[in-house]
């Protein structure tokens, strides 16, 4: 775990710069996640995921799975790809700022 | 106390193995059980793999639900319709109640292949996870003269997850005997950033596949299955063309969890609490094995090993004291890797799968090929009828991960579990 600055904020990461303290986070820290990851702009679609996720991570300690968050956040799993290319579910935590899904074994 | 009444639901590994036990520790008149499944077919999965290669009979497979299960259990084959948390109480498909003081889901995953566009069987598209579907590819491979054969996992969780590279592994071998090989192409295409879960499997795993010349395509998330153009596309947009596809859809619970209000989560299954296997839904509902959104592997080696703690659990809830938290995520599974060889992995919640010897210093060897692992999982068939079942204890083995006989590397631990 190491400490960086995201958006001249000091934030914990984990080594694949996941924020390992959600309470850390802030809509400017995400934007900027979001660009160094090929997310130009947030728009509404991206942050309903992105909050889903995050909501969901803080009420059960645990984040959805692509297939959950296709059928639970509204949004269909094909766009979620659009929205978040090659990896939905890890990119939104990434940028929710919520420790990497665990799925499954 | 008055007579309690137990409702297990489900007739397969782990509602067979709980009933029958249930059916020792209580006499008649201190407790009724119930078992529902939808139908008298009792099938022992951990041979569907065999099949497409002729090496298991179908019809020896299968036997009758209900000669599986001990004196004094009413078994109801019929389907369910939904459960009610409030009433406490089942109504089955033909309209028949079954309240009870205590409920345990037991009814496994299902195939989902509705849920992947385009993904239908056809004559070049089939599965191995169903009898049926498994004697239809073994046809298809009677037939096939040499090209490129896909296995996909079409996302997790899964029955069984070594199962995909046991395919690709006895598909290596069955080629080579046929001549085929060199005119093959063999591909394992997964959702996952590895061929496993865990690091040190991984790795291990990952040489063999090498040594096979089996192509692994990982984070391929598939989005839909072209059979007429013979290609599976990813949602990302990534091809991969077959001329024999080898799909694992996707799993979900039993339909009436999702039926049944409160019960269970977006695909179905039932979230537990992972160390007393008590659920999240209510105290007097308990669910294991693949029915559970546990995180451990979905497999019969993981029901037997929570069977014993669910058992222990449940007379816990009727007499009114709290349940034990027991369960540390221990599974393991043989491996068969072709060729009359096999590799033994053993893991829980903790401890990613190690090598070493199971289950202690003198053992079968874990995480490496051998003759003795081939035939611990051949010899696995009749013990599973006339011990596991049954609810016999096996000598040796408990229900928590043993230690003794692991060679543990330094930074070996839970492992990063494979996320996208």
């Amino acid at each position: 775990m190491t400490m960086t600055l995201i958006a001249d904020a000091p934030v914990d990461v984990d080594a694949e710069g996941f924020l390992t303290d959600p309470e850390q986070w802030n809509e400017r820290i995400a934007a900027e996640i979001a660009r160094q990851n090929g997310i130009a702009e947030l728009t509404d679609r991206h942050w309903l995921v992105v909050r889903f996720m995050r909501e969901r991570y803080l009420a059960t300690g645990d984040a959805p799975s692509i297939r959950a968050l296709g059928k639970e956040s509204g949004v269909p799993v094909k766009e979620l790809y659009q929205l978040f290319p090659k990896g939905p579910a890890k990119l939104a935590a990434k940028i929710g700022g919520i420790p990497k899904p665990k799925g499954c074994i | 106390m008055a007579r309690k009444r137990i409702v297990i639901l489900g007739g397969g590994t782990g509602g067979t193995m709980t009933a029958n036990r249930l059916r020792r520790r209580f006499d008649s008149d201190e407790a009724e059980i119930h078992v529902v499944d939808r139908d008298d077919r009792h099938l022992y999965q951990p041979g569907l793999l065999f099949v497409p290669f002729g090496l298991a009979k179908p019809e020896k497979l299968v036997r009758s639900r209900r000669a599986q299960l001990r004196r004094g259990i009413a078994f109801h084959e019929c389907e369910v319709a939904s459960v009610s948390l409030e009433q406490d109480e089942v109504l089955l498909a033909d309209g028949t109640k079954l309240p009870y003081d205590v409920l345990v889901v037991a009814s496994g995953a299902v195939l989902q292949p509705e849920e992947t566009d385009g993904l239908v069987w056809a004559e070049n598209v089939h599965t191995f996870y169903e009898l049926e579907r498994a004697v239809a590819l073994r046809d298809a491979l009677e037939h096939f003269q040499g090209g490129r054969l896909v296995v996909d996992i079409v996302d997790m969780p899964i029955k069984c997850p070594v199962a995909p590279l046991e395919f690709v592994f006895l598909a290596d071998w069955w080629l080579r005997e046929r001549g085929l090989r060199d005119k093959s192409e063999l591909v394992l295409a997964t959702p996952l950033d590895g061929c496993f879960t865990k690091p040190i499997a991984s790795k291990h795993l990952t040489y063999l596949l090498e040594q096979k010349r089996i192509r692994l395509e990982v984070e391929f998330a598939a989005g839909e299955v072209d059979g007429a153009g013979s290609r599976l596309v990813s949602y990302d947009g990534r091809e991969i063309p077959f001329d024999l596809l080898v799909a694992i859809p996707l799993h979900g619970g039993a339909p009436y969890v999702t039926r049944s209000p409160g019960l269970g989560d977006a695909l179905g299954f039932v979230p537990v609490d992972p160390h007393t296997l008590q659920s999240k839904a209510k105290p007097n509902v308990f669910a294991f094995g693949d029915a559970s959104d546990l995180p451990t592997s979905k497999a019969g080696s993981a029901a037997h090993f929570q069977g014993e703690l669910l058992v222990e659990n449940v007379i816990r809830f009727l007499d009114g004291s709290e349940p034990e938290s027991g369960y540390d995520g221990h599974v393991n599974c043989f491996l068969e890797t072709g060729y009359g060889k096999a590799l033994l992995i053993d893991f829980n919640y903790e401890l990613e799968p190690v090598p070493g010897h199971y289950p202690a210093r003198i053992g079968l060897p874990l995480l490496r090929e051998s003759r003795l692992d081939h035939l611990g999982k051949l010899g696995f068939q009749p013990l599973y009828w006339h011990a596991l079942l049954p609810g016999r204890n096996i000598p040796g083995i408990g229900t928590t991960m043993p230690l003794a006989g692991k060679k543990i590397p330094a930074g070996a631990a839970a492992g990063k579990v494979g996320a996208r």
